[in-house]
């Protein structure tokens, strides 16, 4: 048995055919700590990230999910087995991605429409459970006093912190973040992260992070894995990105200086 | 150099494309043909203008002694505005998203489509002339008519709203494991409800219109008495008659803003 809580193995995905986004990932991460993905732009950070629960389907390759015994391969999940494991990982978005019209409350809930039924779903009749966990959460988030209020009259930090209040509603095995700060300004950025990390932690689950912010990287990571041209170029601790690495990784040396 | 990019016939900073003069010069065109075609002339249009006059005149007083059959005229008419209205847009809740290319497959949202095309081709009074043949004189026929006028107009601007969805609020709930109607509960209603509710009141609106004209041809309403009192030439009826239908749309836009606040649309 391995302490993985994910295992990639040959991750390939082509948009187009022949162009591959993802030239043959194969990652494990650890049960637990904060991994961040670096990488330029168009590198296939969000391709990745989005091949796990699936929002993008992968080409080739096996996605392993595992807890205790159990190993499921996430890419070759379809219907009901698939939203099953989507219920197990959860993602934070770069826009936050809240349903606008519904009131904080109610995007916490949608964590848990992977286990309700449409009927109370539709009645908003969730399990005391789930409510009590959604207020514990607010309360983790600071955002008790908003529990009315509709998504829209938020601001860019309070949303991404229900973001990442609704993926922790799921009780995830391993949290997602695309690009979690990019929306956002450097001193909620910060905020953001410490949230991400000390949730991660607390609930003892795997947190991974994409970023194009390599400071930010450095200052959360356990671990940091560079990617450059749909592949891995780096993997080690933050104190291993010399500028030798961030040049393999980003290309040029100008922005160094 | 500046001279020579003004020379050049790209740098023309705003042109009518060809095709757009080409279409409205044919327009023109027909119209001038179709004028004269229709023996259109002025005599005829003064002499009207005095029919009118006359018409106009005989309208006063209006004849109120009639009320009853006012009153079980304009009574009939809002029950098949009211239920046509609810239950075609319930009928065209379902439609609309099984039309919706972005949520459906296309297996399902081309049938889709057709149905709302067919229901939107004929116009109410054609659809009830069709019903009166087929279930009888009365209500009932008008009813059916406006509930598949109601479909095929709020399917259609249901499924066009339906496809406007921002789709990343829909990945996000996708992303938590939520099943299909789920989504639907919590992705999409949420993104497209207060437009429905905007459309629903429009074809309410709408149905309480035709609801009076339904009748015309026997599927109940004012519109029955309307045409009777025509071919009696009481004219003083029809000006009571005409009086309440425009008293009664525009109570039903104010019932129709008062709704769209309760919805905070």
């Amino acid at each position: 048995m391995t302490a993985h809580a994910l295992e990639l193995r040959g991750l390939v995905k082509e948009y187009r055919p022949g162009q591959p986004v993802l030239r043959g990932i194969d990652l494990n991460i650890e049960g637990r700590g904060l991994t961040a993905i670096v990488g330029p732009s168009g590198t296939g950070k969000s391709t990745l990230i989005r091949c796990i629960n699936r929002l993008v389907d992968p080409s080739a390759g096996a996605i392993w999910l595992c807890a205790g015994n159990q190993r499921i391969d996430l890419a070759t999940q379809r219907g009901r087995a698939l939203r099953e494991c989507r219920r197990r990982i959860g993602m934070v978005f770069q826009e936050y991605n809240l349903v606008e019209r519904l009131t904080v409350m109610e995007n916490l809930l949608t964590g848990r429409l992977g286990y309700v039924g449409a009927w109370n779903a539709w009645r908003r009749k969730f399990p005391q459970a789930d409510l009590d966990h959604a207020f514990e959460l607010l309360d983790a988030v600071g955002l008790r006093t908003f529990v009315n209020q509709r998504a829209d009259a938020l601001s860019g930090g309070q949303r991404q912190r229900v973001g990442i209040a609704r993926a922790l509603m799921q009780r995830p095995q391993v949290m997602l973040a695309d690009e979690p700060t990019s929306s956002l300004d450097p001193k909620t950025a910060v905020e953001i992260m410490t949230l991400l990390r000390d949730q991660g932690l607390k609930r003892g689950i795997p947190v991974i992070v994409n970023s194009h912010d390599v400071d930010l990287a450095r200052r959360f990571a356990d671990r940091v894995v560079g990617m450059s041209g749909g592949k891995v170029v780096f993997d080690g601790a933050p104190a291993g990105l010399s500028d030798a690495v961030l040049r393999t990784i980003y290309g040029g040396e100008d922005w160094l200086q | 150099m500046s001279k020579t990019i003004s020379q050049s016939p790209t740098a023309t900073p705003f042109q009518a494309p060809r095709a757009a003069r080409i279409v409205g010069l044919s327009v023109a065109l027909y119209a001038c043909y179709a004028l004269a075609q229709l023996d259109f002339s002025w005599a005829r249009f003064e002499t009207g203008l005095g029919n009118g006059l006359r018409f106009i005149a005989r309208m006063f007083p209006p004849d109120v002694s009639r009320l009853d059959v006012l009153w079980s005229g304009l009574r009939e008419s809002l029950q098949i505005a009211v239920l046509a209205t609810t239950l075609g847009v319930l009928c065209a809740l379902p439609v609309g998203i099984l039309a919706a290319r972005n949520l459906m497959p296309a297996w399902c949202s081309w049938p889709a489509r057709g149905l709302i095309t067919i229901c939107r081709s004929l116009h109410p009074v054609i659809v009830s002339i069709l019903f009166v043949k087929a279930v009888g004189f009365g209500a009932l026929a008008g009813i059916l008519a406006l509930m598949v006028a109601s479909v095929g107009f709020i399917g259609k601007l249901f499924a066009e709203a339906t496809e406007e969805i921002s789709l990343k609020q829909l990945e996000a709930v996708r992303a938590t494991g939520a099943s299909f109607p789920n989504l639907l509960a919590y992705g999409v209603l949420p993104q497209v409800l207060a437009r429905f509710v905007g459309f629903a009141t429009y074809q309410l609106d709408s149905n309480l219109r035709n609801s009076t004209m339904v009748g015309i041809v026997g599927a109940g309403g004012i519109g029955g008495a309307l045409f009777s009192a025509f071919q009696r030439y009481d004219y003083d009826f029809v000006f009571t008659i005409l009086a309440s239908i425009v008293a009664i749309i525009v109570a039903g836009e104010l019932a129709a803003n008062q709704l769209k606040k309760v919805f905070h649309v």
